[in-house]
Formats: structure tokens, C-alpha cells, sequence
């Protein structure tokens, strides 16, 4: 292949295994507004505190299937305790209020994390060699293809899940319009906990494949960072959104990075995106799958 | 049963009784206020370095008894890295009594204090960091970069890598590529590299990581593509080991990476695993709990259950023993300030004469049970940096090993450009810059009976 184009490929394809890796995040967040219609901002300190609990759990001895049920089972308390504790006491309230308690939740669930298991950088080793794979000359990493593979299987689960489970149609059914669904004799506490345990979920797989790729630190909090703007090209409620978004933004970062860079200046790569997704706003406010919200006047 | 008179007179008589003691316990202390930062998303560097400083005050004050008698106190107040945060606490601590001198360990807080510490009269002390041009003392009387300053960093690690090929002058034709983070911090050494490129003829090529540097795979492309020699990385947090496991996935071994002074600590490799194996680092001070100094604060006050790090696993690393040097260096230049002006709590203003006579030789070091800990300093009126030494230290999987001599940067390639910065700042300033011979030969005058 010719150099400069498998130089091309290559760099798209690292740009789509990280797309990848910025849904997984994403699918956290959506999987909230789904059904809640709260953007919660604390979805990445429950990343972190995921990621901390578990790699502490393993530093003590626990084995690795152990400390990730341990971690699961805490992940789901977690969800549970939000949404009981900060979410359902302000249940009808305006949307900037939900945000603004769940950005405070994000400093609390910090402050827990390193309160609880101290301050220390740790080494996160999933066993996965991160040796690149040479596929005619274009080098693939053996980590980001598992990771992708970890997010395919995760978003075909959750669409199976909200296609024909009773809790996922109960989910949809929320999510459509709550007063219709309470009216048909659905308990929404009890849904919207399920879905914040869902969440808690989602952020410790999350939290593992990011923290296995950055280590377990503080810093892992801010991987939300890269989660919004696939947020605003994919949609707010959309699981597939979040996956194409995620490819998207990964793939114009990496290619405006190394081929925009040299001539406007390097690191752009931290704003691109969110200049991507303003632009796209601009022309479709919802997303590309997001539902368009129309109201009856 | 005493008539209420007496016991008033009595009373009082104590109060002031306790009032004289208590002025002349504050009149034997010197207090160092610590802009400390151990939670938030720098707390693993900050507990290491302010638990190695107050580990040797701590240790200073139990096997000696102070400094001289003077007793060494100190007071935390948490920043968070922030520099908001770092000024409110300069700013609520600054009317202690004693107060020796400033230490943040923070570019953003340290340069937020300069114009505060100039007004005041008290050292700020940026070992290893902070502005550059601050070397020159006749501009910034105050301000004092220990021990490295980032140009001679990257002199230090230019002189290194030219080492590793046989010479400087086997680096022309080479390529180098910098990876900086994106920040003032990061770019400051910019200039530098292109001016040592056209001075020993390699090729510099800089690559910018936009903060926090969670994610490199364009940036390691591209220096794939390079292919440079060496890539040396000037990192900070998280960008660290994303850059080493980076590296690895695109094939760039880990050996021909080079780390800056904020890329040297365990906390930037282990979590990079298997992929920072080998990778090589410079460093001020070097790792490990051999020296006669850790084994006497392990001895004194580990063992006495006053030591700082919750973790003693963590004794002996890279930020622990640079803040036990740092403490050194403080404490020493307390010493020489007390050796003039006598012992007893010194003023800001009088630590700051004995910080510009701060001499320690090889001899002096080993003296302090340091010998192989750190080199030497020569801090003088002009040169605030003090002449440090680098060495390079290697990464194994487990722990750092030097692998280098203690090389001396270029400091007469650097010095016209620091000289030239700081005229500027002087010029924007109003400053009129000291005449440090006209000062010294004062300082003699007045000893000479």
C-alpha cells in the first residue's frame, strides 16, 4: 500500500478505536437522559470511583472475578443511593437544578473516592496485551479492539434489552412521556432506580477499559470531557447515537490533529470536536438519532 | 477562702507569666507555612514532596533539636493545585511569625505569589520549576528555582542524549521530537530546543498534547512517521503514562524516551505498566532509601510513628526524596542566614541572604548524610538556580536506577538568554536590578572587624 494512504488508514482507524472508547462514556450518559431526561454530570466521578474500587479490591487480594462483583454490587448501591438520596427529592423540578445536583454529586462521589481509598496512582492490568497487531503495515492495538468489541457487545445488550425485556419496555415507556406511563400503572421510583443501577454499570466497564488505558487516577474523571460532544452529534437519547458519534469525533480528531495541525498548530485535537459538534447543532439541534421534541401549543 | 483581689492579681500574674513564655517560645521557631496539596488530582506528588519536606523539619527538630535550637514548625493549607486556592492561603497564613520562606511546588501559584512575596520580603522557593528567568537574582531578589531551572533541564537532557551517542557532536543529524503538554508550562522550553537544534545540529521536531493528554494516538502517528531518535518527553499528570502506553502501541520503544522533571516519578509509570519498562527519566535527586538521611528519618521518625507518609511503602520515592532535599536546602539556608545574623527566628528578608549563601559542596552533602542523594549547590545574589546537577535515572517495572553520571547543563549557553528575559521584566517592572557586587563587598565590609 502506498505509504502516505496506509499512514492515512491508520491514523482513521486509531481515531475510530478511541471514537469507541469516548461512546463508552457516552452510553452512560444516555442511558440517564433516556429515562430521566437529567444530564448527569456525575456519570464520570462514578467512573472513577468504579475503576478505584475495583484496582483497590485487587491490590488487597481479592481475585479478579471477585472484586468486579464486589464492584458491580457497589456501582449498583451507588445508583441507588443517588437516586434516592439527590434525585427523587427533586423529582418536577427544572432541568438546571437536576444538572446542578448531579454536578455536586460528581465533587461528593471525588472526594469519597480518594477519602475511601486513598490518593495513590495505580497500575490497572486486564491481561490484555497492548502490543500492536501489524495488518499490512498498519498498526492496530490488541487493547482498543478488545475495547470495541467490549462497546459492540455492550450496546447490542442494552438494545436487546430495551427492544424485548419488560424492565427495557417499561424504560422506553418512561422515557416517551413519564405521565402516560404512570398512568398505566408503572412505578417510576422503581424504574428510575434500575436505570441509575444501569448506569453504575456501565461506568465501571467504563471505568476499567479507561483505567486499564490511562491508569486509575483522578484524571480518569475527566474522560467525560470527551464524552460530550459525542453527546451533542449523537443525540442525548440515543445508545446507537452515542456509538456513530463516538466514531465520528474520534475519527475528525485524529485526522484534523495529524493533518490540520502542522498547518494551523498542534492540539487542536482538544477543541475540534466540540467545534464539529456546535456546527452540527447548528444544523440539528436533537442529534444525529436524537428525538426531535415537539410540543402541542 | 482568698478575697477576689488576690485572685485577680494572681490571675493576671500568670496570664502575663504565660504571655512572656509563650513570646519566647514563638522567638526560638521558625515556621514554614506549606501550600500543600493532597487531595484533588495532583495529591499523589503533593503528599510525596510535602511529606518528604516535613519529614526532615521533623527530623531536624527530634535528632537535633531545631536548627541550632530553633525549633522548626510548619502549617498546611490545602490548594488542590489551584491557584486561587494557593493565593487565599498565602494570604491567610502569611501573618504567622518566623515565617522562613515559601514553598508551593506549583508553576500556576508560585507565579501568582511573586509580586506578593517581592512586597513582603520572604523567599519563594520553586525547586526545579518555576519561571526561569527568575534565576537572575538582581531582578528577583526573592524568587529562587533550586537546584534546575527548565532551560537548564533542557540543556541537562540535550548533554544527556548527546552522552548516550558518543558526544554532542554525534547528535547532528539526529531527530528529536518533544512531546509538551499543552500549557504555558509545557511550552516554555520551546525556544530553548530550536536554539540547542541549531547549536549541535539535530533536528527538532514539537509535538503538542492538549491537556490533560488522556489521549495521543495522532501525536505518536506523527512521530511514527518521524521516526525521530529520541522523543523526550516534557509530560505532566496523566499525559505521562498515556505517552508511554501510547508509545507502545505504535511501536516506539521505551528506552529512546527520554522524561523532563515532571515525568521522572513512579506515579508516571506505574500506571503505565509493562510499557514504561526502560523508559529513562532526568532527575535532581535520586530515588531510594540507602542514603544516610532516609535511614535516619526511617530511624528517628518513622519509627517514632511521626512520619508523614500514610503509606511507608512510599519512602524513598521520587517525590518523597525530593521534598527531603528540599527540606535540606531550606533548612541550610536557615543555618547560613543564623551563622550571620545569630540564632534565633529570622526575619523573611534575612533567610533570603542566607538561601543566596546557600554553599553545600560534595563534601557538605555527604556531611548530611545526602552523598549520592543530590550533588552540590552554589546559590549566589546572581544566580538563584545554584548550579545543580541532573543525572538520569532508568525505570524496570519496579523501581528507578541511575544510569548516568551527575551532568552539569550549559549554563553559559543559557545565561545571556535568562539575562536578556529578565531585563524585560525588569524594564515592564520598574525594577532596577541589584548591584550583587556592590552587596557583597557591603556583607565583607561589615564582617571585616
Amino acid at each position: 500500500m502506498n505509504p502516505d494512504l496506509a499512514f492515512l488508514v491508520e491514523v482513521l482507524v486509531g481515531g475510530l478505536l478511541s471514537g469507541v472508547m469516548y461512546a463508552l462514556v457516552a452510553i452512560g450518559f444516555v442511558l440517564i437522559y433516556k429515562t430521566s431526561g437529567v444530564l448527569n454530570f456525575a456519570q464520570g466521578a462514578m467512573l472513577l470511583f468504579a475503576a478505584l474500587t475495583f484496582v483497590s479490591l485487587t491490590e488487597r487480594g481479592v481475585p479478579f472475578a471477585g472484586a468486579f462483583a464486589a464492584t458491580l454490587g457497589v456501582m449498583a448501591l451507588l445508583g441507588l443511593a443517588i437516586e434516592r438520596a439527590v434525585l427523587r427529592p427533586l423529582v418536577n423540578q427544572p432541568p438546571i437544578t437536576l444538572f446542578m445536583a448531579t454536578l455536586g454529586v460528581a465533587y461528593v462521589i471525588e472526594g469519597a473516592a480518594q477519602l475511601a481509598w486513598g490518593t495513590q496512582v495505580h497500575g490497572l492490568d486486564l491481561g490484555i496485551d497492548d502490543t500492536p497487531i501489524d495488518i499490512a503495515g498498519i498498526l492496530v492495538s490488541r487493547f482498543d479492539l478488545f475495547a470495541a468489541a467490549v462497546a459492540g457487545l455492550m450496546v447490542a445488550v442494552l438494545s436487546l434489552f430495551f427492544r424485548y425485556t419488560r424492565t427495557g419496555l417499561a424504560f422506553r415507556a418512561v422515557a416517551d412521556d413519564p405521565l402516560a406511563a404512570l398512568n398505566t400503572g408503572l412505578r417510576l421510583p422503581r424504574i428510575w432506580a434500575a436505570v441509575w443501577i444501569a448506569s453504575g454499570i456501565v461506568a465501571l466497564v467504563a471505568g476499567l477499559l479507561w483505567g486499564a488505558r490511562l491508569g486509575v487516577q483522578f484524571s480518569l474523571s475527566l474522560v467525560v470531557l470527551k464524552a460530550l460532544p459525542v453527546l451533542v452529534l449523537g443525540g442525548f437519547d440515543s445508545i446507537l447515537g452515542a456509538i456513530v458519534a463516538g466514531l465520528i469525533v474520534g475519527a475528525v480528531e485524529k485526522l484534523s490533529e495529524v493533518y490540520l495541525g502542522p498547518v494551523i498548530g498542534s492540539g487542536i485535537e482538544g477543541w475540534i470536536a466540540y467545534v464539529a459538534a456546535l456546527g452540527f447543532l447548528l444544523l440539528k439541534p436533537s442529534g444525529l438519532f436524537g428525538l426531535r421534541s415537539v410540543e402541542r401549543v | 477562702m482568698p478575697s477576689p483581689k488576690p485572685r485577680l492579681r494572681a490571675a493576671l500574674a500568670t496570664g502575663a507569666a504565660l504571655f512572656v513564655l509563650a513570646g519566647a517560645a514563638r522567638a526560638d521557631e521558625q515556621h514554614f507555612p506549606l501550600q500543600s496539596y493532597r487531595v484533588g488530582p495532583y495529591a499523589a506528588g503533593g503528599t510525596g514532596f510535602f511529606g518528604g519536606f516535613i519529614d526532615y523539619l521533623n527530623l531536624i527538630n527530634t535528632r537535633d533539636g531545631g536548627v541550632n535550637g530553633v525549633k522548626l514548625t510548619w502549617s498546611e493549607g490545602e490548594t488542590q493545585y489551584e491557584v486561587e486556592r494557593g493565593v487565599e492561603v498565602y494570604e491567610r497564613l502569611k501573618s504567622r511569625p518566623g515565617i522562613a520562606a515559601w514553598n508551593p511546588l506549583s508553576v500556576g501559584i508560585a507565579y501568582a505569589m511573586i509580586d506578593r512575596i517581592t512586597k513582603d520580603k520572604v523567599p519563594l522557593i520553586t525547586i526545579n520549576h518555576g519561571r526561569t528567568d527568575s534565576t537572575d537574582g538582581r531582578v528577583f531578589p526573592y524568587v529562587f528555582p533550586l537546584l534546575l531551572n527548565p532551560y537548564s533541564e533542557t540543556s541537562g537532557i540535550v548533554e544527556y542524549l548527546g552522552s548516550r551517542e558518543g558526544g554532542l557532536d554525534k547528535l547532528k543529524g539526529k531527530t528529536i521530537a518533544v512531546l509538551y503538554h499543552g500549557s504555558p508550562y509545557g511550552k516554555e522550553t520551546i525556544p530553548i530546543y530550536e536554539l540547542l537544534a541549531k547549536k549541535h545540529g539535530f533536528t527538532v521536531e514539537q509535538i503538542e498534547v492538549p491537556h490533560p493528554g488522556n489521549e495521543q494516538q495522532s501525536q505518536w502517528l506523527t512521530i511514527r512517521r518521524l521516526k525521530p531518535d529520541y522523543v523526550v518527553l516534557r509530560g505532566w499528570g496523566v499525559m505521562n503514562p498515556v505517552a508511554l502506553k501510547t508509545a507502545q502501541k505504535t511501536g516506539f520503544p521505551a528506552n529512546r524516551i527520554v522524561g523532563n522533571v515532571w515525568s521522572n516519578s513512579e506515579e508516571d509509570v506505574i500506571p503505565a505498566g509493562e510499557a514504561a519498562k526502560g523508559y529513562v527519566a532526568i532527575t535532581t535527586q535520586a530515588s531510594g532509601a540507602e542514603y544516610p538521611v532516609l535511614k535516619d528519618i526511617i530511624k528517628t521518625v518513622y519509627d517514632g510513628n511521626a512520619g508523614n507518609l500514610a503509606d511507608k511503602k512510599r519512602i524513598g520515592s521520587v517525590y518523597h526524596n525530593l521534598g527531603i532535599v528540599n527540606g535540606i536546602l531550606n533548612v541550610e539556608a536557615v543555618r547560613a542566614a543564623q551563622a550571620k545574623f545569630g540564632q534565633r527566628t529570622l526575619t523573611g528578608d534575612e533567610v533570603r541572604w542566607g538561601f543566596e549563601h546557600l554553599r553545600l559542596d560534595e563534601a557538605r552533602v555527604a556531611a548530611l548524610g545526602a552523598k549520592g542523594l543530590f550533588h552540590s549547590i552554589a546559590v549566589t545574589c546572581a544566580n538563584h538556580e545554584g548550579d545543580g546537577r541532573v543525572t538520569f535515572q532508568q525505570w524496570d517495572g519496579a523501581k528507578w536506577s541511575v544510569v548516568s553520571d551527575w551532568i552539569a547543563p550549559d549554563w553559559a549557553t543559557l545565561r545571556p538568554i535568562i539575562e536578556a528575559s529578565s531585563a524585560t521584566y525588569a524594564k515592564e517592572h520598574g525594577i532596577t536590578p541589584r548591584n550583587c557586587a556592590a552587596e557583597e563587598a557591603a556583607t565583607h565590609a561589615a564582617a571585616t572587624p
